[in-house]
């Protein structure tokens, strides 16, 4: 399964991944040749000889003369990206540390990616769950229907959409945040956290407001589904207070959905960090993702996209392997334990 | 389930239209429709292809908020007026071999602030160097005389010549200097825009009919006036405003409704329809076909959309249907899934037993028997797949991955961001075009919840 992914996004990119490689190898093959002396007074023609016969030689060596497909490609590829190995900018961007390796890069961006999408997913999380659960228990009241239709139309926005929002509102009106996500201060600075969080604010609430509506959904329709079996029926005859069916018993019961789909989601949010980031110019991987974007730096792209598809598949692995632990009906064997 | 498959076509659609939520959806989707239309018929496809040259919107005022931001204040700031050679009222006069051409145009000026410039803009073509007069008749009567001059002597026997005359002119403040004494309030001849619009006995702004008058004096035989513009520059401008480029952003917002229809639209029903038949096949066939198909769905249901779309367009192109391949490649999956789920259901049924007994083709019975049935609950999915296709696009776009030649919603919130409007308070610019991009999406999740309700009792997913 993981390998199969990983094929697939080879298949896709590696024809252009291919592209540039020979490109840069070109480029630095004619640049070699240019500062040696030896070889300026050759003509033109024999120039040429001599960067073709070089260029094959290393397209030979790092295997490109075969194709994508072909089994060694695969194996290096593969393993490469297994050991974050990923190659270096073909831009001018680096790490603080000056590094040019993508390596490098992901590494100090990462944490700040983390860092944002982790808060917002445990903050709407913890808000989503318990909000499930309330309307869960009021299925039909105004609550309820308040909340679905929150959910149907937060589901409807643009989340980077609604950012530009709130900078309006937050940034240019009342002037409470600033717009610009990039903390001033630096990372040495004592009141560096502060910096940092102070930035992070309207990111984080822009991200809590556009989620936790279909999280609450979600979690309701699990919660909903639990309600309605015999064991809950047979709690309530024996006189177990409604407020503890519904948060302890039912709650308890649906973990496992839940669960899932908060690792999912946590997993997939890479998609959305490359719009919230570039919206309020986080300095995080989607920024990073943005930029390169921009600047057509595709092994930046290609490593990024490797690893976020890696995350993802291991993570899809993972909730399979633990939902086997969480709800002992489904065995893990049986290997599509996701599927409730 | 099953049972609810059943319905009929007729009761599904009276059951829609019985639903608040549902004909709210198919109002806006109404309302964009006929925007849609609107934007194909009116709006001319040459302003939708200048939209990304500069030069063609240079008579539009920049970064300035829509004209109906005026309504609540009293006509506090002026509107941006674009008078051409057609609202002109135009003369010829012929005296001792000199031809006098005047365009004239008329002014309501009600405004309780100044215009940010005035711009008189003429095209010519002559043999012999003519004469440029700009003259302005004010309510109290006054008669300035703004502009005199010849214009350059020609190139060759006859060129064409553009000549722009702006409120910074040297002439137009020279000749303004012998005005100032005739103002009691004190009057900076340098500043033009604020002279000419000026009341001569107290410090505020005079309103009333201001008439332009431009004359040209030709001594050529065929010299001739091509082109006469005169603009009043203002802080408001058009039904949506401008952007920094001076954009009028109502023609590329309405332009953006029929492009957003045509991608979620063509991308909805195709993937859809995709996913179904690849659903009921597995489902119907069962075994190792049916495992070997789901593996492959679940490989697609884990790779990462939006990073995919990214490289996809990066790599491959930029066009609006190579996005709309993009987009069904990834938007078929979900699909699948139910209709395996459903097929699997009806294929046990007794109906379909019997067909396979008489003998009836796998295709025939799919194509007749299985997917008739799962028919309303597709309606459903066409119109959920719907908003992921636009948003899809958008974010695309947004990343300023975009098809280059139209302007999309997502292209002008592209734009937007990258010069920074919402920090800048341009609201007008950010939020008319999310708001559709959110309209488009809420009517379509409006129409297919509801429709999700109606085929699918089951299913939890309703609204109010």
């Amino acid at each position: 399964m993981l390998f199969a992914t990983l094929f697939i996004t080879l298949g896709l990119l590696g024809p252009t991944f291919d592209k540039v490689l020979k490109g840069s190898i070109k480029d630095s093959v004619t640049e070699t040749i240019n500062q040696n002396p030896k070889l300026n007074s050759l003509s033109p023609a024999e120039r040429n000889k001599v960067i073709t016969t070089l260029m094959d030689e290393q397209i030979h060596n790092q295997g490109l003369d075969e194709p994508w497909f072909s089994p060694k490609r695969i194996y290096n590829t593969i393993f490469k990206v297994m050991a974050l190995d990923l190659g270096r900018t073909t831009n001018t961007y680096q790490s603080s540390s000056g590094s040019s390796s993508i390596h490098d890069i992901i590494l100090e961006r990462l944490p700040r990616t983390v860092l944002l999408f982790g808060t917002a997913t445990v903050i709407t999380s913890a808000i989503g769950i318990y909000l499930g659960a309330f309307v869960a228990g009021r299925e039909g009241s105004i609550w309820d229907k308040i909340n679905s239709a929150f959910a149907v139309f937060s589901s409807g926005f643009p989340s980077w959409w609604l950012g530009m929002l709130m900078i309006i509102l937050f940034a240019f009106s009342l002037r409470l945040f600033p717009a610009i996500s990039l903390p001033q201060t630096l990372p040495t600075d004592p009141i560096y956290v502060f910096d940092l969080l102070y930035h992070m604010a309207l990111p984080l609430i822009t991200l809590v407001l556009i989620g936790f509506g279909s999280w609450s959904f979600t979690v309701r329709y699990f919660v909903i589904l639990i309600l309605g079996e015999d064991f809950i029926r047979a709690k309530r005859t024996a006189g177990i207070g409604e407020r503890r069916i519904l948060y302890s018993h039912a709650l308890k019961n649906a973990a496992p959905p839940i669960f899932t789909s908060v690792a999912l989601s946590l997993a997939s949010s890479f998609g959305g960090a490359i719009l919230a980031e570039t919206v309020f110019s986080w300095p995080g991987m989607g920024l990073l993702y943005y930029e390169a974007i921009g600047n057509l730096d595709i092994p930046v792209l290609v490593g990024i996209t490797y690893l976020s598809t890696l995350i993802f598949v291991i993570t899809v692995f993972i909730v399979d392997l633990i939902y086997g632990y969480l709800d002992p009906r489904v065995k893990v064997s049986d290997g599509s334990g996701s599927e409730s | 389930m099953t049972a609810s498959e059943l319905l009929s076509r007729r009761e599904v659609t009276s059951k829609l239209f019985r639903s608040k939520w549902g004909v709210g959806g198919i109002a806006i989707l109404l309302a964009l429709v006929s925007v849609s239309i609107y934007a194909l018929v009116a709006i001319p496809l040459e302003s939708n292809k200048e939209w990304s040259n500069p030069t063609y919107w240079q008579d539009y005022p920049k970064s300035v908020a829509p004209a109906w931001t005026n309504l609540g204040s009293g006509d506090r700031f002026v509107e941006h007026t674009i008078l051409t050679s057609a609202n002109a009222i135009t003369s010829e006069s012929i005296s001792q071999g000199t031809k006098a051409v005047t365009y004239s145009w008329k002014i309501d000026y009600h405004y309780e602030s100044y215009p940010s410039n005035i711009i008189l803009d003429t095209t010519v073509t002559y043999s012999k160097q003519p004469i440029l007069q700009l003259d302005i008749v004010r309510p109290d009567g006054k008669d300035f005389k703004l502009y005199y001059s010849t214009l350059p002597s020609p190139q060759s026997s006859s060129s064409t010549f553009s000549r722009r005359v702006t409120s910074d002119d040297a002439i137009m403040q020279a000749s303004l200097k012998s005005h100032v004494g005739e103002f009691m309030c004190s009057v900076d001849a340098a500043k033009p825009r604020i002279m000419i619009f000026s009341d001569t006995q107290e410090c505020r702004v005079l309103k009333g009919i201001y008439t332009v008058t431009e004359t040209l004096y030709f001594f050529g035989d065929s010299d001739a006036v091509n082109d006469a513009k005169f603009i009043l520059g203002g802080q408001v401008f058009g039904p949506m405003g401008t952007d920094d480029l001076g954009r009028d952003l109502s023609i590329g917002i309405l332009w953006g409704a029929p492009v957003a229809l045509f991608i979620g639209l063509v991308v909805a029903v195709v993937s859809t329809l995709i996913g179904l038949i690849y659903g009921v096949f597995a489902g119907f066939k069962g075994r190792h076909i049916d495992e070997g198909m789901m593996r492959i769905n679940d490989i697609f249901y884990s790779l990462p959309f939006l990073p995919l779309l990214i490289i996809l367009s990066v790599s491959i192109g930029r066009s609006i249907f190579l996005f709309v391949g993009f987009l069904v490649l990834f938007g078929w999956v979900g699909m699948a899934k139910i209709s395996r789920s459903l097929a699997l259901q009806i294929k046990n049924l007794q109906y379909v037993e019997a067909a396979k007994l008489m003998g009836e083709s796998d295709t025939k019975i799919i194509f007749r028997h299985i997917i008739p049935q799962l028919l309303p609950i597709t309606f459903a999915s066409i119109a959920l797949t719907v908003p992921a296709a636009i948003l899809g696009e958008a974010a695309l776009s947004f990343l300023g991955l975009g098809d280059p030649t139209i302007p999309t919603w997502g292209r002008i919130l592209h734009d937007a961001n990258s010069a920074g409007a919402a920090a800048r308070g341009l609201w007008w610019w950010v939020m008319i075009p999310g708001l559709m991009i959110a309209l488009t999406g809420v009517a379509f999740i409006l129409i297919g919840n509801t429709l999700n309700t109606i085929v699918n009792p089951r299913s939890r997913i309703r609204v109010g």
